[in-house]
C-alpha cells in the first residue's frame, strides 16, 4: 500500500468537469513536481489533496486513513501568496506552528520560554533569525515564502504541499530557495507535492514530474473534459534516466 | 507640468491649509459687523468677541439657580451616552461582523437580516423608543446603536470576509480550531478595522444622540442647544457647535492614534 493514495478523483464546479479519473500513487518521502497549462486544474488537485474541497467522486488517503474532509495538521501547505500571518512578528509566526492547535492556540509559562527557544533555533537554521522581531511585510518575498516553508514544517504534517511557492520570486532568490528546500528536506524527508510554471525547478527538485492536461478535447466546447495525468516522468538525476541506461549499454558492448 | 503632478511645498501646504478656516472666520467677522453696526440689537450673528465672552462664561461660571457649570455636566451627559452606545455597536458588531464573515451558518441566517434592518431609517423609529423605552437614558443610548450596528456588521463582515482565504486554510493545516482561528487570526486583524468603522461611526453617532436629546433630556448637548434656541441665543449655540466639533475632532484623531500604536504591523512594508 502506498503512502498517498488517489483513487478515481472527478472534480467539477457546476457542470464544468476539472479533473476526470485522476490516479496516483505515491511513495512516502518522495517530492512530487506538478506543471500542466494555466487553468488545467493543478490548484484544484492540491486544494483536494490538502482536503479544502472534497472530490465530487473518488478518493485520497494518507497513510491508509479515511479521506479527510478538512485541512488538518497531517497536511502542511504553502501558497503563492498569505501564507504567513501578517499580524505577528517572525518569531511568533514560527511559535504559531507549534501552538495553533493547542486549546487557545497559545503556550503558557514555561511551556512558552521553551516553544521561544525552539523557535528560534527553527529560526537559525531558516536563516531568519536577524529579522526575529519584524513583521513579515517588512520581509523581502524570498524571505518570506522561507518563513511560510518554516512554519508549516514545524507543524509537522505527514505531506507537505506547495502551490507556485516561489511564483513570485526572481530568478537569483529561487535558486536560493531551491537549495534551501533540498536542505530542509534532506534532513525531514518529508513527501512533498509541488505545483510550478518552470518545468526545470521541478524537474531539478521532484523525484517525479506529473503532467496534467486533457486527454480528450472538444474543439466546439473546450469546457466539456477535464484534465488528468498524462505523464509521469521519473525525475531522479535531473530526469534523465535514459541516459543511465544508454551508458551502462554501451559500456556493456564496449567491455 | 500637469495639474495632476504639482504639489505644494512644506509652509504653502500649511497656508493652504489655514485657508478655508481662515476664510470662514474672516467671511463670519465681516457679515457680523455689517449686521451690528446697521442693528446693534442684531441676534444672528453675534461679534466674535462676544462668542468669546460667552463661551469664557459657559466653560467657567456657574448655573444661576444650582451653581453647576452646565456646559461640563452637558457634555458629561453627552459624552457617557455616546460611549455607551458606540461602545455596545462596536462590541455587537465586532461579534455579528466576525461570526458571519466566518460561519457559512451565520452568514446565511443573518446576512439578509443585517441587510434589510440597515436600510431602516433609524430617527423614524425614534418615537418607538421612546414609547417602548420611556424618554430616560435607555432610549438615546438605544437609538445611537440601532442606528450604527447594522452598517458596522456589513462592514466588519465585509472585511473578515476579505481575510484571504490561505491564510484560514494555512491556521487549518497547524491544526487551530474555529475558536483559535478567530482569535488569533481574524480578530487581530480586524481590530483594526473595527477602529476604522468606529470613526466613520462617530459622525451618525453624534447625529443620532444630537437627534435623541433634542427631543427629550434634561441634559446634553444637543438638548441645551435646541434650548437656547427659543431665546435666539446664537453665541450659546456656536460656542456649543464648536465644542462639539472640537470633541468629535479630539476623539477621532485619538481612535486614530491608537490605531497606529496598538497595531504597528498595519503599517509595516518593506
Ligand atoms: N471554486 C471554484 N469554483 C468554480 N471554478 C473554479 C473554482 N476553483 C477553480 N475553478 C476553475 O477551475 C479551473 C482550474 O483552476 P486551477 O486553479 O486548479 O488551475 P491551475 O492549473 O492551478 O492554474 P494556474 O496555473 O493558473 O494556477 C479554472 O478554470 C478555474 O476557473
Ligand atoms: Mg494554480
Amino acid at each position: 500500500m502506498s503512502f498517498v493514495e488517489v483513487r478515481n478523483i472527478f472534480q467539477s464546479y457546476g457542470s464544468r468537469p476539472i479533473l476526470e479519473r485522476v490516479n496516483l500513487d505515491v511513495a512516502k518521502g518522495d517530492f512530487i513536481s506538478i506543471v500542466g497549462a494555466s487553468g488545467c486544474g493543478k490548484s484544484t488537485f492540491l486544494r483536494l489533496l490538502l482536503a479544502q474541497e472534497v472530490p465530487t467522486r473518488g478518493t485520497i488517503r494518507i497513510d491508509g486513513n479515511d479521506p479527510a474532509v478538512e485541512p488538518g495538521r497531517e497536511r502542511g501547505v504553502v501558497f503563492q501568496r498569505y501564507s504567513v500571518f501578517p499580524h505577528m512578528s517572525v518569531r511568533e509566526n514560527i511559535v504559531a506552528g507549534e501552538s495553533f492547535h493547542r486549546c487557545w492556540g497559545r503556550f503558557y509559562g514555561a511551556g512558552k520560554k521553551q516553544a521561544l527557544d525552539r523557535a528560534d533555533e527553527t529560526l537559525n537554521r531558516i536563516g531568519l533569525a536577524h529579522v526575529a522581531d519584524a513583521y513579515p511585510a517588512t520581509l523581502s518575498g524570498g524571505m518570506q515564502q522561507r518563513l511560510a516553508i518554516g512554519q508549516a514544517l514545524v507543524a509537522r504534517p505527514r505531506i507537505l504541499l506547495l502551490d507556485e511557492p516561489f511564483g513570485a520570486l526572481d530568478p537569483g532568490t529561487r535558486l536560493a530557495m531551491h537549495d534551501f528546500l533540498m536542505e530542509l528536506r534532506a534532513q525531514t524527508r518529508m513527501t512533498v507535492f509541488m505545483v510550478t510554471h518552470d518545468l526545470e525547478e521541478g524537474f531539478k527538485l521532484g523525484d517525479r514530474v506529473l503532467v496534467f492536461d486533457k486527454t480528450r478535447w472538444d474543439a466546439d466546447y473546450p469546457d466539456n473534459y477535464g484534465a488528468t495525468i498524462t505523464y509521469d516522468f521519473d525525475a531522479r538525476n535531473g530526469g534523465i534516466p535514459f541516459q543511465d541506461i544508454m551508458e551502462e549499454h554501451n559500456v556493456l558492448l564496449s567491455a | 507640468m500637469r495639474l495632476i503632478n504639482r504639489s505644494p511645498g512644506r509652509p504653502a501646504a500649511l497656508v493652504l491649509m489655514a485657508l478655508p478656516f481662515v476664510a470662514v472666520l474672516a467671511a463670519y467677522a465681516i457679515g457680523s459687523e455689517v449686521r451690528l453696526a446697521e442693528n446693534p440689537q442684531d441676534k444672528l450673528l453675534p461679534a466674535p468677541a462676544q462668542i468669546l465672552e460667552t463661551a469664557i462664561r459657559l466653560f467657567t461660571e456657574g448655573d444661576r439657580r444650582s451653581g453647576r457649570i452646565l456646559l461640563w455636566y452637558d457634555t458629561g451627559a453627552s459624552l457617557a451616552r455616546l460611549a455607551i452606545g458606540v461602545g455596545i455597536a462596536a462590541l455587537s458588531a465586532l461579534a455579528f461582523g466576525m461570526a458571519i464573515g466566518m460561519l457559512p451558518y451565520a452568514r446565511r441566517t443573518l446576512n439578509a437580516f443585517v441587510g434589510v434592518i440597515s436600510m431602516v431609517p433609524p430617527l423614524a423609529i425614534l418615537p418607538i423608543l421612546f414609547i417602548i423605552f420611556g424618554l430616560g437614558e435607555v432610549s438615546k443610548v438605544a437609538l445611537i446603536v440601532i442606528g450604527i450596528t447594522p452598517v458596522m456588521i456589513r462592514d466588519l463582515s465585509a472585511r473578515t470576509l476579505e481575510i484571504p482565504r490561505e491564510m484560514i486554510v494555512k491556521a487549518e493545516t497547524l491544526g487551530a480550531s474555529s475558536a483559535v482561528i478567530a482569535m488569533r487570526v481574524v480578530l487581530p486583524q480586524i481590530l483594526p478595522r473595527l477602529i476604522a468603522s468606529v470613526r466613520l461611526a462617530l459622525g451618525p453617532a453624534w447625529l443620532f444622540l444630537i437627534a435623541a436629546e433634542a427631543i427629550a433630556a434634561q441634559l446634553g448637548l444637543g438638548y441645551r442647544i435646541f434650548l437656547v434656541r427659543r431665546y435666539l441665543a446664537m453665541d450659546v449655540i456656536l460656542t456649543y457647535v464648536i465644542w462639539i466639533t472640537l470633541l468629535a475632532f479630539l476623539m477621532d484623531y485619538a481612535l486614530r492614534l491608537l490605531s497606529r500604536k496598538a497595531f504597528p504591523w498595519t503599517e509595516a512594508a518593506l
